[in-house]
């Protein structure tokens, strides 16, 4: 068993609206997948779905070798997860944080407190491990939210969108703490508006409509598109007419 | 690690988030003892110390003991001395009294003679409650005053009524205020708070990844829900001390018992606030809807300060499926007649029902959700 994340023929449908329809896909163990897609292509619905925050309406899927059906509370134990809107606590400081999510993932309080110095120290915040998680700046806090989300070590990370809105600096930074992650064996499954980001992902998908309309490395696909940058891929994919 | 572990850091960080919310904290904590204080001393249906004036025409002996009889009562002061008619309407219209006792001239005369007599009140019907009460005072002290008068001058054919009331023998409103500012602190605390402490996590978005770890659900909502229980349970310690400690509100029945009503109603409200938020994204809208649906109801409809008789039918019906009917119900059963389970029973399964109604509908939009 070598994906981490499997899915087969996996659909969502709300009334009349397929949201996710029929995607398949494989995600290789320690791989960092980039789901791209535009703005209501169905990448949230998909990852919510791998996430088990929300039941298929039909197909397989398997995360970590656990069905998504039968399975989540597996599932939930191996995954990390990162949301589009901001995870962390705002009024809790930053020591409470790591303290309260390393707690119910089940991490015995010594490791949380060793774990937790390991981070300020790793993030270079010592200076704010006590102060509220609103008085620091966007760029650390999405640093510090990537880092309780894998603070458990899951098998396989989720981030939506991760970077939006963060400056290019930081975006880099928070890319290395990504990479970093991979090689110490995580799966990293990562949505994303910025095709620069597609460029460092091992295998990117982009899905239009519900579908995933291409799957491959980087460099393959700009190869078959016949185009020097993601960008361009993506603008012939999601703007057919136009190109 | 064990579920309870989870839950007690659970609940530690709510704690985290009610304790830095400084000003809602204030408003939590004190409302309940600004509340009853209100009710108890300011919005008062008895009426202390009334100005009034009296015009007397007769001027002797006996006028004159009923005047100090009047001005004596705690109900009563005198405001002015009055000399004609047109000096009622004046002081009335001035605002300087708010009834006058009018004594004509053959006051004492006929009544010394064994007839009839007469005077008469006026009142100030502007303001009916007070207009009522205060000529019910008055009467009755003139109602005494003549007796001891003539007390082996019954009138033979009168039959006089001898009233007194059961539980509540002052008819202090404190009593019924203190059961109703109860209800009106528990659904806020326990319905209002926690549909906007859930609902501010899914707005903020941490529900996702609260949803998204490996605690389940229940663990997640019962972890928010005990601060909030804690929170009521005090309040309404404060508000048992208060009542029975500054108004003398009597505790007749069994404290277990009382708590355990209390305890009761607090899941009937959580559950409610549960459901609230199980439908609505957003804590404006909890707040609003908890607001409408949940306080004026509370407020309006539970007998608190209009009496459910005196509605019309089809409010009177309505006010069946409002808890805090029957709260107020058990409260005023337990606490004022001393009753035990065997008075209140039938409300206690009824609050139970609802409570378990509210949470099965929860439990079906919560999982409407996730589909």
């Amino acid at each position: 068993m070598n994906h981490a994340i499997t899915a087969q023929n996996l659909t969502k449908r709300f009334g009349d609206f397929t949201a996710v329809d029929a995607i398949s896909f494989e995600v290789e163990k320690g791989e960092i997948f980039g789901f791209l897609g535009a703005n209501g292509a169905g990448k949230t619905t998909a990852m919510r779905m791998l996430t088990g925050l929300s039941r298929p309406t039909d197909g397989q899927a398997t995360v970590a070798g656990y069905d998504v059906y039968r399975e989540p509370e597996q599932i939930k134990r191996r995954i990390g997860y990162m949301s589009q809107k901001f995870s962390l606590y705002e009024d809790l400081k930053v020591r409470e944080n790591i303290r309260f999510y390393g707690g119910i993932y089940g991490l015995p309080r010594k490791q949380v407190r060793q774990e937790t110095d390991r981070l300020i120290e790793e993030l270079g915040m010592s200076e704010f491990a006590n102060s509220l998680v609103a008085g620091i700046p966007l760029g650390w806090r999405q640093k510090l939210a990537f880092s309780i989300a894998i603070l458990h070590r899951p098998a396989i990370v989720f981030l939506d969108e991760p970077t939006g809105g963060v400056d290019p600096v930081t975006r880099r930074q928070f890319w290395e703490m990504i990479y970093k992650a991979a090689d110490e064996g995580t799966t990293v499954f990562v949505t994303t508006h910025y095709m620069d980001e597609a460029e460092y992902c091992n295998r990117v998908s982009i899905m239009v409509e519900g579908r995933i309309a291409a799957l491959d490395t980087p460099k393959a696909m700009k190869a078959s598109f016949g185009v020097e940058t993601m960008n361009e891929v993506f603008l012939q994919l999601t703007r057919p007419e136009s190109s | 690690m064990g579920i309870s572990k989870k839950l007690s850091i659970f609940i530690r960080k709510e704690f985290y988030h009610i304790l830095r919310d400084r000003r809602t904290l204030v408003i939590l904590l004190g409302m309940p003892a600004v509340l009853v204080l209100l009710f108890g001393f300011a919005i008062s249906n008895e009426i202390k110390n009334a100005d009034i004036g009296v015009l007397d025409y007769a001027q002797n002996d006996q006028s004159q003991r009923l005047t100090q009889r009047l001005s004596a009562s705690e109900y009563f002061t005198l405001a002015r001395p009055l000399r004609s008619t047109q000096d009622i309407e004046e002081a009335f219209r001035a605002g300087d009294i708010k009834m006058a006792v009018v004594l004509p001239a053959e006051f004492g005369e006929a009544t010394a003679r064994g007839l009839p007599g007469s005077l008469q009140l006026i009142a100030d019907g502007t303001d009916p409650n007070t207009a009522t009460t205060l000529s019910n005072y008055a009467s009755a002290i003139i109602g005494d005053f003549l007796q001891e008068k003539q007390p082996l001058q019954q009138p033979p054919m009168a039959i006089q009524a001898e009233v007194r009331m059961l539980y509540n023998a002052g008819l202090k409103s404190v009593f019924m205020f203190v059961p109703g500012v109860m209800t009106v602190i528990l659904m806020l605390v326990s319905a209002m708070m926690t549909s906007i402490a859930i609902t501010r996590e899914k707005e903020v978005g941490t529900m996702e990844v609260l949803l998204a770890s490996p605690l389940p659900p229940a663990l997640i909502v019962i972890g928010k829900v005990i601060p909030y229980i804690l929170l009521a349970l005090a309040n309404t310690a404060v508000i048992l001390f208060l009542g029975t400690e500054v108004f003398g509100v009597p505790i007749r029945g069994n404290y277990a018992l009382l708590w355990a009503e209390c305890l009761l109603f607090v899941l009937t409200a959580l559950s409610l606030g549960i459901l609230i938020s199980t439908r609505t994204d957003s804590q404006q809208v909890a707040m609003l809807f908890s607001l409408m649906v949940l306080m004026l109801p509370t407020i309006l409809l539970s007998g608190f300060i209009f009496p459910i008789e005196s509605m019309p039918m089809p409010l009177q019906v309505i006010s069946n499926i409002i808890p805090a009917k029957w709260f107020i119900i058990i409260l005023k059963d337990v606490m004022l007649k001393g009753g035990g389970l065997e008075l209140v029973w039938q409300e206690t399964l009824i609050l139970l029902g609802m409570t378990f109604f509210f949470i099965a509908l929860s439990v079906r939009s919560f999982n409407i959700r996730l589909a």
